[in-house]
């Protein structure tokens, strides 16, 4: 080894390596001693570990390098040496040949392959299958059919893992061997029964009768090594899936033999059986039991990957089985302590998903000791399971909002403190009675914050929560406070804010104007000049006087246009024309608001620019709306649906529908995308037949002009209906347009174009449409406060249901509304549940309502359900919903 | 869930991150650079931890990473979010225990790089292509070490004393050699 290793007495003590200073060219060159007619093969293996040295390093060869070095290693097949036979496998496979170099190897290979020595029948395998092409197959298949019943198991399992790899080029090859699989899956030696029963599931997994016979056969056989077993329970859990389907009633099969693979010596067997347990489909309590009680036991191990297995599926099952869970809510709490942070996490996670709202204030009180020595991103996950558990217990908010308030205080990376901020003031949107104390808690925050970003936010935000609090002044001296303290930016916003302070608040009026007039002597322009363009529009100059609608349009609106249009307005404005005039910049939305809308459906951004502002989509909606003058005078939007798609994913044509409601109007907005890049759509629009929808008349159509490739755009419907009425109906769709073709190289679009339309799916208005969800924080205060006036109660059979839980949310479906307090979780196996709905029906009138389920032996659910309102016909109405 | 348990690489770094021996097996990371970035990730994020008496266990990118570490060598063993993480923890454990068994108990960046050979026979014997060849740790070193014995016995009946027998043969012939 002496030439291997370049000692250096010096180097040796700091950093010691055999490889140190190697370099591929003069490895290359060592390559040479392959040649060599009489072969030192204790040097060549050396050469060859250094080749792989270089290869895991990251270093590649070139294609002439690597082919020199491929041949240089074929000459090694003459030595006798087992050890560098080794090596010469590991190389090959690395160099991975072309296809005109392997067969230079592959008769050396195939001699291996029958050669008494069994290690190199197993690795010949390995090798020539890794390297090898169809044809090649063919001609060996033979051997490997022999391969996968010999005798010694290194043998089997080479072949078998090598079919199985072969199964995704050559499956029909592979597909012939499978008596010989299926023999080898009776072998005694416990990999290979592993080895075998994968590749035979995988031979027969599109024929699901043939993979639930073999799951029969082995769940009764003996099955010999715990990979194999978890294998089985994977596929056992595949036929349950699959076969539950035509089989409804009485017990699950297999079951049993999933539970007795609880009590399996081996864990890993017992994890997969217990995950595989909880996993199932409609999973009763009873069945989650014994599985529960397993992971219970992980979670004490002294093996973190134990506890973490554990604590993950817990944490899956307490989604959608909280109950089931909450057995194991001791050990989870003393996790909360553990070492392992990943683990830490699920476990407080899972308790905040478990635990009622009298345990709340304890686990607070744990999380605060943990939350300083996790990493940030811990944190967001923590303080994203605080949000939801707050906006399930609403009663809780002082704590949970104090709890935040106090992280926010300290210290964090931006992710974290915007994932805070966010979530105060989602609480402050949802909970009323949280936003005084919200609005200071964030006013506190931008005394000390270092993000710019944030600080302009929440001053936004303040500017319009602010003053519509009870005592606005109190937050004045903290947006003056950023006006003298902060970078431009922030001084700039910090005036916005006093603005709309002054706009808002006449008795503060005076007091405004002065710190305004401070801000003319900013050394910014900008803050000069928004102080200045305020001070103006607010009257600041002369006497103070009441602030009227413009001014406070101006303040608060939002720019009605979008800002990508504006700034090419402006680009092409010449200052000899005349004047700009915005009104001429275009309103057409070029980005699809759907786009913007799924992203702020999935993490509720509720900081934003105006226009994402809180009520963001309904507002962007009512915009979008009121510039279109066809439906200007249908007066305020009540409600605006979810989009609905109406064509099927990745169809030419994609459209989706969102309803709009009025007080005597419906309105269609139909979003289209075209997703032809050949095509350009003119005049598109769509044709609606409401012959199935008495109620409505069609009163308006406001057409796309042009909808070329991949922009979005939006063409509208507008309906009549009586108001007060509770309409429904059913319609359907047809696209119109006029179809150019389009040259993709220039983009350009010709002359004449086609008349086509395309077949939509129905639309449909429902009573839900009528109906807003808004929660309240406290159900009772407010149940009471409506009073009994306008109650109205009744019981209705609700027949034959799956589970009660299933009734529960059809009925929330049906109705539209709210679920209050946590009240739409059913607990597993109950056989009452109550629940508490809140809502605001058309014409702004508040509702609530109290429903009571029963269900009996039978599955039979009867409800009772008490409606309170401020309108007696609403509440009538409501149980006509019900009723029909 | 219904495919073999699968292995997306096993990766031997030192108590700098770097290389040492590492293989994988899935597409996720095309290139050296991605690979060496996750890498990166990896060691820093679990560098501060205790993984010397029993392995620990992370979640990076949608992987779950098994690791336990070794004087100065880390062992990490990379599988699917979706992975039974006990098989995953039994090949970081077949690894480990076969590479200490083949390195003679001494674990550490040194020796496995002297013994590179060895450390990368025995990565080749415990997955293939990302399945799961051996997990026994004392099979493995057996495949791994029974390379300089030149009777033509079957594996299974040699039994682990002669492993150990060939490593040591093995080790003491390359010390000769220095």
């Amino acid at each position: 080894m002496a030439q291997f290793v370049k000692k250096d007495d010096d180097r040796d003590e700091e950093e010691y390596s055999p490889f140190l200073g190697i370099e591929k060219g003069s490895v290359l060159q060592e390559a040479r001693v392959f040649n060599d007619p009489q072969l030192d093969s204790r040097r060549c293996s050396q050469v060859i570990t250094k080749l792989l040295y270089l290869l895991n390093q990251g270093e590649t060869f070139t294609k002439v390098e690597a082919t020199e070095v491929f041949f240089a290693v074929t000459k090694l097949f003459q030595s006798k040496d087992i050890g560098l036979r080794r090596m010469v496998y590991l190389i090959i496979k690395e160099l991975s040949p072309s296809s005109d170099e392997v067969i230079i190897v592959t008769s050396s290979l195939m001699k291996d392959m029958n050669s008494k020595t069994d290690v190199y029948r197993a690795n010949a395998i390995r090798v020539l299958c890794r390297i090898t092409d169809g044809t090649l197959l063919t001609q060996i298949e033979r051997y490997l059919k022999q391969a996968i019943v010999d005798k010694n198991p290194v043998v089997a399992s080479a072949a078998l893992v090598s079919g199985i790899h072969l199964l995704q080029t050559n499956p029909e090859i592979v597909k012939r061997w499978s008596n010989e699989v299926q023999e080898a899956v009776q072998s005694r030696a416990a990999l290979v029964q592993f080895h075998a029963l994968a590749l035979l599931h995988q031979i027969r997994q599109n024929d699901r009768l043939a993979v639930s016979k073999l799951v029969t056969s082995l769940t009764r056989g003996t099955v010999r090594s715990p990979l194999a077993q978890c294998l089985l329970i994977r596929y056992t859990s595949q036929v349950i899936r699959e076969s539950s389907m035509n089989n409804q009633s009485g017990d699950r099969p297999f079951y049993d033999y999933l539970e007795g693979c609880l009590r399996h010596k081996a864990e890993m067997v017992i994890f997969e059986a217990a995950r595989a347990i909880t996993e199932l489909n409609g999973v009763t309590s009873r069945e989650l039991t014994p599985a529960i009680t397993v992971l219970q036991l992980f979670l004490s191990s002294s093996k973190p990957v134990l506890r973490f297995a554990a604590v993950r599926t817990l944490n899956k099952v307490a989604m959608t089985h909280p109950m089931a869970v909450t057995n194991c809510n001791i050990d989870m709490e003393s996790l909360i302590s553990d070492q392992n942070r990943s683990i830490a996490t699920l476990a407080i996670t899972t308790l905040l998903k478990t635990g009622n709202e009298s345990g709340v204030d304890r686990l607070m009180k744990q999380i605060t000791n943990f939350m300083s020595d996790i990493a940030d991103e811990f944190k967001i996950v923590v303080v994203d399971a605080i949000r939801s558990l707050c906006l399930k217990f609403p009663l809780k908010y002082r704590s949970l909002m104090n709890f935040l308030s106090n992280i926010l205080r300290e210290e964090g990376g931006f992710e974290y403190k915007k994932a805070i901020v966010d979530s105060i003031v989602i609480l402050i949107r949802d909970i009323p009675d949280a936003k005084e104390s919200g609005l200071l808690h964030l006013c506190e925050f931008i005394e000390d914050c270092e993000f710019t970003y944030l600080s302009t936010q929440i001053l936004h935000f303040l500017g319009v929560e602010g003053p519509k609090t009870s005592d606005p002044s109190k937050y004045i001296r903290y947006i003056y406070n950023r006006v003298i303290l902060e970078n431009a930016t922030v001084r700039a916003s910090a005036v916005s804010t006093l603005a709309k302070f002054g706009a808002m608040v006449d008795s503060l009026k005076p007091r405004i104007f002065i710190l305004l007039r401070r801000c003319l002597y900013d050394n910014d322009d900008e803050v000069r000049d928004r102080a200045t363009l305020y001070l103006n529009t607010l009257g600041g100059d002369g006497s103070v006087v009441e602030t009227d609608k413009d001014v406070k349009d101006f303040l608060f609106g939002s720019l009605d246009i979008p800002l990508v249009n504006l700034e090419t307005s402006l680009k092409n404005y010449e200052p000899t024309e005349e004047q700009f005039d915005i009104s001429s910049v275009p309103k057409e939305v070029k980005s699809q608001p759907l786009a913007e809308k799924k992203s702020a459906g999935k993490k509720p951004t509720a900081l934003g620019a105006p226009p994402a502002a809180p009520t963001s989509t309904v507002d962007a909606y009512e915009k979008l709306l009121s510039s279109i003058p066809e439906f200007s005078t249908f007066g305020q939007l009540f409600k605006s649906s979810a989009p609905v798609e109406l064509t099927e994913a990745e169809t030419e044509y994609a459209v989706n529908v969102v309803k709009h409601i009025f007080d005597k109007h419906v309105v269609f907005q139909y979003n289209c995308t075209n997703t032809i890049p050949e095509q350009l759509l003119e005049n598109v629009i769509v044709v609606v037949d409401a012959s199935e929808a008495e109620e409505f008349a069609e009163v308006a159509t406001k057409p796309l002009k042009a909808l070329p490739y991949d922009t979005p755009g939006q063409t509208f419907v507008a309906f009549e209906k009586q108001e007060g009425v509770l309409a429904v109906g059913r319609f359907s769709n047809e696209l119109k347009f006029i179809v150019k073709e389009v040259d993709p190289s220039t983009g350009e679009a010709e002359e004449d174009g086609v008349e086509d339309e395309y077949q939509l799916e129905d639309s449909e208005i429902v009573a839900a449409d009528y109906m807003l969800k808004v929660g309240v924080s406290n159900f009772r205060n407010a149940w009471e406060s409506l009073g009994p006036d306008f109650e109205r109660i009744d019981e209705y059979g609700l027949g034959p249901r799956e589970s009660l839980s299933e009734a529960v949310n059809a009925v929330i479906n049906l109705l539209g509304m709210q679920p209050c307090e946590g009240t739409e979780v059913v607990a597993a196996n109950s056989r009452s549940h109550s629940c508490l709905l809140s809502g605001v029906y058309i014409g702004n009138v508040k509702v609530l309502v109290r429903l009571s389920f029963g269900v009996d032996s039978s599955k039979e659910v009867a409800m009772k359900l008490a409606v309170r309102s401020e309108d007696e016909s609403v509440s009538d109405a409501i149980h006509e919903i019900v009723a029909n | 869930m219904e495919s073999c348990p699968s292995v997306k690489n096993i990766l031997l770094l030192d108590s700098e991150g770097n290389r040492v021996a590492v293989k994988y097996y899935s597409d996720d990371w095309p290139t050296n650079s991605s690979k060496e970035a996750f890498e990166k990730s990896v060691f820093t994020k679990t560098q501060k931890t205790n993984a010397r008496t029993e392995a620990e266990i992370a979640m990076f990118e949608n992987n779950i990473v098994i690791y336990k570490f070794a004087q100065d060598l880390h062992f990490f063993v990379t599988g699917g979010d979706d992975e039974n993480e006990l098989i995953i923890s039994t090949v970081l454990q077949g690894f480990f225990d076969a590479v200490g068994l083949l390195l003679r108990g001494n674990v550490d960046k040194k020796e496995a790089l002297e013994n590179l050979d060895l450390i990368l026979l025995c990565l080749d014997e415990i997955v293939d292509g990302g399945i799961i060849l051996e997990t026994d740790a004392n099979v493995i070193a057996g495949k791994v070490a029974s390379h300089s014995v030149d009777s033509g016995a079957p594996l299974s009946e040699q039994t682990i004393s002669q492993a150990l027998a060939t490593a040591r043969e093995h080790l003491t012939r390359s010390l000769l050699n220095v």
